[in-house]
């Protein structure tokens, strides 16, 4: 059940994508309505509707209702060298995942910790379990239960961009819900 | 929370990119000797050159420097064939000449070795050795361990073998993982098991029977055990959390391991009849990379409890708090094992905050001396040779990774390329006849 409404949700982040892609291509200048899509979709009459086709069942959405669907888009969050601590503005990103998987019982989701490679394996695995534990407990504290949540250290194992720069290391230490 | 397809592959595929070996620093006065090409008595051409492996086996640990072939003066292939005078000349110390014929009426191939101090005019060593075509390779490594122990005094370890992982990107959502074994010199890879999923900590039992390993095969990470002969395997843990860092006991009975179960990684040892776990550490913070002391009585391992990585040793059974720290002058300290004589203790070193790199060095626990082996910047995941001679380790080369071996007087180097994917984490085997 919940690997159903996961999937559900990640179809609709698809289709507002794709909507936004498509509203930008069809502009003669695609950098301004990009930044503008990114930076405050509720104001960007593009988006608007297909977030509304999103959650169709709940009519029209509020402000709040939109920003929350705008944070749960959000599902991997990028950590500073050697801190296990997550970034403070993903803290309010991180309170609408906790509400929604509040509201949603039986929603399930799986955290997994990344390192960058720098480091041995071995404790690259224990910093990646350290990160998605930061934010496993952030999350049950506002509200989500401990069943809903799996958490899996993949250490430097699963590199989200192989190489040996800063850039790779930054966005090789993350934590993603899956 | 999709489970992970998964394909496995076991035992005894030929890997394709083999491994072979490049010499990257040698010693300055390396020991000068003369392998005479051995003389060939059938007919037909020998699959493998003994004469060659042996060759390469000693000039790649560094410590001798082969006479090249034109410039001998003879091309003895037995004792009576021998003069002494010939090689002196040459400034040769030691010399080794055989000869291989075809065992009478079987399909076998009998190697005949003789192996000579010059200066002494000795005879050291001599043997016939008989085998089939395919393991000549293996009586070629036989006999340079013959020739290293003739002259070190040092039991070669060119019959031994290791495993690592390698990792190959496919594209960026396919990875596929793959646990090998090879010769010592990355000869005659096999595929122990294939994954699209991570493959982590391979650990060889003391007999090199079996292997136990990390695999994510389920989503999650699990302990296993395979026999190398069979390809049997079973997944010995199921724990919640980390289930990572198997590593053998010297009598083969027990599992050192890092679980997670309890909410931070601690070092457990699982008795492998009973599957009674014990708990060895005990500490919110990680504890990780155990290792076993020569005895068998404690464990090494690493841990943050003072903000970053440090060595720590701690008896079995003993209180969680009767924790020994092992090294204080470096910022990082990671990844500890000891050398077969139980006071020199090989690590993965950072030196300080400021500087970035990764190297392998080795402690005397007791003088507290410290010698850093590696001079490269990612330097990982050490191994020591069953005869302490050699560490091989894993780093980067043109961003990739690949193996190097280092002496452990750190005199003598040498690589292992690799000719596709990242490979990482070799381990070395204990003897194995």
């Amino acid at each position: 059940m919940g690997k159903q409404s996961n999937k559900f949700l990640k179809v609709g982040f698809i289709v507002v994508s794709l909507f936004a892609v498509t509203a930008c291509s069809s502009t003669n200048e695609p950098e301004e309505d990009n930044s503008g899509g990114e930076t405050a979709s509720s104001s960007n009459s593009g988006t608007t509707p297909a977030t509304t086709t999103a959650g169709s069942d709940s009519g029209r959405l509020t402000q709040d209702e939109i920003a929350a669907q705008d944070a749960l888009r959000q599902v991997v969050f990028y950590f500073d060298f050697d801190i296990a601590e997550f970034k403070s503005e993903d803290r309010e990103t991180l309170t609408h995942h906790a509400r929604d998987l509040a509201a949603n019982p039986g929603k399930r989701i799986r955290l997994e910790g990344h390192a960058d490679e720098r480091g041995t394996r071995e404790y690259n695995l224990a910093l990646g379990e350290r990160r998605a534990n930061g934010i496993l407990n952030y999350l049950i504290v506002n509200g989500a239960s401990r069943s809903q949540i799996e958490v899996v250290s993949y250490g430097e194992e699963r590199p989200d961009q192989n190489g040996q720069t800063e850039r790779a290391y930054s966005r090789n230490r993350r934590v993603e819900i899956q | 929370m999709a489970v992970a397809l998964c394909l496995l592959g076991l035992v005894s595929f030929a890997a394709h990119g083999e491994l072979s070996i490049q010499i990257t620093k040698g010693v300055d006065n390396p020991i000068p000797i003369a392998i005479v090409p051995f003389s060939w008595e059938g007919s037909g051409v020998l699959s493998e050159d003994v004469t060659q492996i042996v060759l390469n086996d000693l000039e790649q640990v560094g410590e001798f420097r082969a006479l090249s072939r034109s410039n001998m003066l003879s091309m003895p292939s037995e004792e009576r064939e021998v003069f002494y005078r010939d090689w002196r000349l040459l400034a040769q110390d030691y010399l080794l000449v055989g000869k291989i014929s075809r065992a009478a009426g079987s399909q076998l191939v009998r190697v005949q070795y003789e192996f000579f101090d010059i200066n002494r005019e000795l005879k050291l060593a001599g043997e016939v050795l008989t085998g089939s075509v395919t393991q000549l390779r293996d009586i070629g490594h036989a006999i340079s361990n013959v020739v290293f122990g003739e002259v070190t005094g040092t039991r070669g370890a060119f019959t031994t073998q290791i495993m690592y992982v390698v990792a190959d990107y496919i594209s960026p959502e396919l990875t596929n993982f793959r646990l090998e074994k090879a010769d010592y010199d990355g000869q005659r890879a096999q595929i122990l098991l294939e994954s699209q999923e991570p493959i982590m900590s391979p650990s060889w039992s003391p007999t090199g029977l079996d292997v136990a390993y990390v695999s994510f095969e389920t989503s999650l990470p699990r302990i296993y055990i395979q026999n190398i002969a069979s390809g049997q395997r079973r997944q010995i843990t199921n724990y919640p959390n980390i289930n990572s860092s198997p590593v053998w006991s010297p009598d083969g009975s027990k599992l050192a391991m890092v679980l997670s179960k309890d909410g931070s990684p601690d070092v457990y040892v699982q008795d492998l009849t009973s599957n009674q776990l014990m708990r060895i550490t005990d500490h919110p913070l990680i504890d990780t990379e155990p290792s076993w002391s020569k005895d068998g009585r404690s464990v090494v391992f690493m841990s943050d409890r003072t903000g970053q990585p440090q060595i720590y040793q701690i008896e079995l059974g003993a209180s969680a708090f009767d924790v020994e720290r092992l090294t204080y002058d470096c910022f990082q300290c990671m990844k500890a094992a000891f050398l077969p004589d139980g006071v020199n203790l090989v690590h993965v070193r950072r030196e300080t905050r400021q500087n970035p790199n990764y190297q392998i060095a080795v402690l005397n626990i007791e003088t507290l001396r410290v010698i850093t082996l590696t001079d490269t910047s990612l330097d990982e995941s050490p191994s020591i040779a069953p005869n302490g001679s050699m560490i091989m380790y894993a780093t980067k080369f043109n961003g990739r990774g690949v193996l190097d071996a280092v002496s452990i007087d750190g005199r003598v180097k040498f690589r292992l390329p690799s000719s596709q994917g990242d490979v990482r984490e070799p381990s070395w085997s204990p003897f194995l006849n």
